[in-house]
């Protein structure tokens, strides 16, 4: 393995949040934790309830902030250190590198399905055209029928706001993609066509960090796993 | 119809206002003409008559007019309506001038709402009365930014206007004091004369003085100085037409009045410039109804 | 909009930096500094009185600061401080590459004139002398903001407030400029219509790749709209970051207040 095939590098990462409307309660999260990903590596993160897996998530894609250590991410062929990075910088990196499926589809109510799905792709300078072509490919291999193509994805259940969020972050092929549950509201067609499309991406050497519930759907896709412990909250 | 020079009333000053004021409206006249187009701010007097009457004019007429000269005062190009008849009288009085209702024999020419068709020379002044003299006021109330905009010529504006009336009526509906650019820079209200008299302010070999009194404004277009009047490409600015010539003198190429006659929808047209047409009448030229008047 | 992308890409469009403006003894703004990139959308947000408007107007060239600078990359010239630009140049570069949209749209539109000749007031001002052209530009623009082109002609005070602010917009983009100042565009107007507006705003800015800065007390506007936030409280900045951070993970006090008083719908 040569070094370009580090996708990301986190160490030392430390994250406490502090309550300042609530007395200023400390929750710390982890302390002085390490990872990597490497090319067509699937991480998958274990650990009860509790323990800071969507946090770190949350930390690696730099919707939070952490308060030591560093998160190096490949980015255009350098390693850029995401908790250190300009605003700037961080919106590059999440528009080109890194892709961020969360467990709840963020739905704006008047922009159609179709829009939703093909944002990133234009936003990245694909055409119009091409990006709704991919987009519509994505939502069909999705099961998301293409009577609900032009509604907003407010209206829609659990299951399929989460395959429209899914959809969002596959269409755009980024080398990197940390996600949140993606299985967990699904049904067994569905969860299967998931799991296919996430060992699609690790075997075109899309490096990814997940997390998952069912053991099955850990065990069919996980090369390595990483367990994080419930930290004495007693601060 | 000339009236010669005579005697001023005595107790008052040469022409009523006081040296002093006449001095201080004169340096805002040159500083006028030395910017065409400029509104020149000055002390504006009480006069023995309301604003809105000419008080602007006639200060400075009263500053500018000798001995020796010959005036001639218009009101909608009539000699004989009361504003002009007043004024006229004024000056006779208090500078003791003569007055002619002839453009030829003036030597300055005070008006209200016309230029004489007859072409003025370079030994005339022609006096302007002015009621508002900011041409960007309509859009633009702070005068401040009006100042500014003019500094900067900042002249967009004007245009929107002309936009609104061709989106209303499908042209350009502005029939008097029709915005015009003086010497390529400043933009100028011609004071409410009909845009039919636009084109004789351009290149015109008289001195054209404008004063507002209410407003307390004085500006100027020198001699032989380019007036443009504002329009689109597609859309250039055009003075009015009439279908009939003057029923008195049968005159073509004037601007002419409605005159309606009686009460029965009888109207006819004739010269609003009375001058103009009477000395064309003189000269053998008749309309339809000149040979009844003539007889 | 190529000129956008061979733009010197290592320039900020706007760099600001420690501006402030207090007013007698009292803070208008302290302090302030912050970079703003080609087609990047800034919220600034804070209660009322905590300067955020004093910020806008003194980044936007309306309201000189005590202190500081603003530098703004020109077309023409590459990047020059706007309070050091000739009063001409400064009053051209807010109409034509810059937008401001006001709150109140009394102080953004001319109520004495028609929605078309608002629209087309700033074309007309750089230059536009052919009516056939300018009326087609305007109606464009009037599309593009969803009006009902039959009304183009009505004076501003007969549209709802809605409509007003979109004639507003459209009076602001008809140059294409690459920076345009919201100041709570869509306070006062009824959710449904707010709602809209912001779609097309976000439209607007979306696809025309136009940086903004928007003031706003409402978070689900900056969390709609902006990529980065800015927390303004008592003239100071209290905390800067990509929006979804400032929101999901707020660290000063302040914005930890302020995200924990959005009700739940």
């Amino acid at each position: 393995m040569t070094d370009t095939d580090t996708l990301l590098n986190a160490r030392n990462l430390s994250k406490t949040f502090t309550l300042h409307t609530q007395g200023g309660v400390r929750l710390p999260v982890f302390d002085g934790l390490d990872l990597s990903l490497q090319r067509g590596q699937c991480l998958v993160l274990v650990g009860p309830s509790g323990a800071g897996k969507s946090s770190l998530l949350r930390c690696l894609y730099g919707n939070y902030l952490v308060q030591h250590g560093e998160v190096m991410v490949r980015h255009d062929g350098r390693m850029i250190d995401l908790t250190q990075a300009t605003t700037r910088d961080l919106l590059d990196v999440r528009l080109r590198t890194l892709g961020f499926v969360s467990q709840f589809l963020r739905v704006i109510p008047r922009v159609s399905t179709l829009d939703v799905v093909a944002e990133p792709l234009l936003a990245q300078g694909c055409g119009e055209d091409d990006a709704r072509d991919k987009a519509s490919t994505m939502l069909a291999r999705l099961n998301i029928p293409d009577r609900l193509w032009s509604i907003a994805p407010a209206t829609f259940s659990g299951g399929e706001q989460q395959r429209v969020n899914i959809a969002r972050c596959f269409v755009a092929d980024y080398p990197i993609l940390l996600l949140d549950e993606p299985t967990a509201s699904l049904d067994v067609d569905n969860r299967k066509i998931v799991l296919d499309l996430i060992t699609e991406a690790r075997r075109r050497g899309t490096g990814i960090i997940g997390i998952f519930h069912d053991p099955q759907d850990r065990a069919a896709v996980a090369t390595d796993t990483l367990e994080l412990a419930a930290m004495d909250q007693a601060a | 119809m000339t009236e010669p020079a005579q005697q001023p009333l005595t107790g008052y000053n040469f022409a009523y206002l006081d040296e002093q004021t006449k001095r201080m409206i004169r340096r805002s006249i040159l500083k006028a003409v030395a910017i065409p187009g400029h509104q020149i701010p000055f002390g504006s007097r009480e006069m023995p008559l309301p604003y809105g009457w000419g008080t602007g004019g006639i200060q400075v007429t009263a500053s500018i007019i000798g001995k020796d000269d010959t005036l001639k005062v218009i009101d909608q190009g009539a000699d004989d309506t009361t504003n002009a008849v007043s004024i006229r009288k004024f000056f006779a009085a208090t500078a003791g001038v003569a007055t002619t209702e002839r453009t030829t024999e003036a030597t300055i020419v005070q008006t209200r709402h016309r230029i004489p068709e007859t072409p003025l020379t370079e030994n005339q002044i022609i006096v302007y009365q002015v009621p508002i003299p900011e041409p960007l006021r309509w859009l633009e109330p702070r005068e401040v930014e009006t100042r500014k905009m003019h500094a900067l010529a900042e002249y967009g504006p004007m245009h929107v206007q002309l936009y609104e009336q061709i989106a209303k009526y499908g042209r350009i509906a502005a029939s008097y004091d029709y915005p015009v650019v003086v010497n390529g820079r400043y933009l100028m209200r011609p004071s409410p004369i009909p845009k039919f008299d636009n084109p004789k302010m351009d290149n015109n070999p008289a001195l054209q003085l404008f004063g507002a009194g209410r407003e307390k404004r004085i500006y100027a277009v020198p001699p032989y100085t380019s007036v443009k009047s504002l329009d689109f490409e597609d859309y250039p600015f055009s003075v009015e037409s009439w279908e009939h010539c003057c029923a008195l003198c049968g005159s073509t190429d004037s601007y002419l009045d409605e005159i309606i006659t009686d009460d029965r929808g009888g109207k006819m047209f004739v010269c609003s410039d009375t001058d103009y047409c009477t000395q064309r009448q003189e000269n053998g030229h008749f309309g339809p109804l000149g040979s009844e008047a003539a007889e | 909009m190529t000129d956008r992308i061979s733009h010197n890409a290592d320039t900020p469009l706007l760099r600001v930096d420690s501006l402030s403006k207090s007013y007698g003894p009292v803070v208008g703004c302290r302090d302030v500094a912050f970079d703003l990139w080609p087609g990047e959308v800034l919220g600034i947000v804070g209660e009322s009185g905590s300067g955020k408007t004093t910020l806008l107007k003194c980044v936007s060239a309306q309201l000189e600061p005590d202190g500081g600078a603003v530098q703004y990359d020109t077309r023409d010239d590459g990047p020059r401080d706007v309070y050091g630009l000739s009063e001409a140049r400064r009053r051209l570069l807010m109409r034509t590459d810059w937008g401001i949209v006001h709150q109140n749209p009394r102080d953004g539109l001319r109520f004495g004139i028609s929605a078309g000749a608002n629209v087309g007031e700033r074309l007309i001002a750089v230059g536009e002398r052919h009516y056939g052209d300018l009326r087609a530009e305007v109606t464009d623009w009037l599309e593009r903001v969803e009006m009902d082109i039959g009304r183009m002609d009505d004076l501003p005070s007969t549209f709802s407030g809605g409509m007003q602010q979109r004639v507003q917009i459209a009076r602001n983009l008809i140059t294409r400029p690459r920076l345009v100042f919201m100041d709570e565009p869509t306070s006062g107007l009824d959710v449904s219509v707010q709602a809209r507006l912001l779609d097309l705003i976000r439209m607007l800015v979306g696809t025309l790749r136009i940086a903004c800065i928007i003031v706003t007390h409402d978070l689900g506007v900056v969390r709609l709209l902006t990529h980065r936030t800015i927390v303004m409280q008592k003239g100071e900045v209290v905390e800067h970051g990509l929006t979804d951070q400032v929101l999901d993970d707020p660290q000063h006090p302040y914005t930890q207040l302020l995200v924990s008083s959005i009700l739940p719908v």
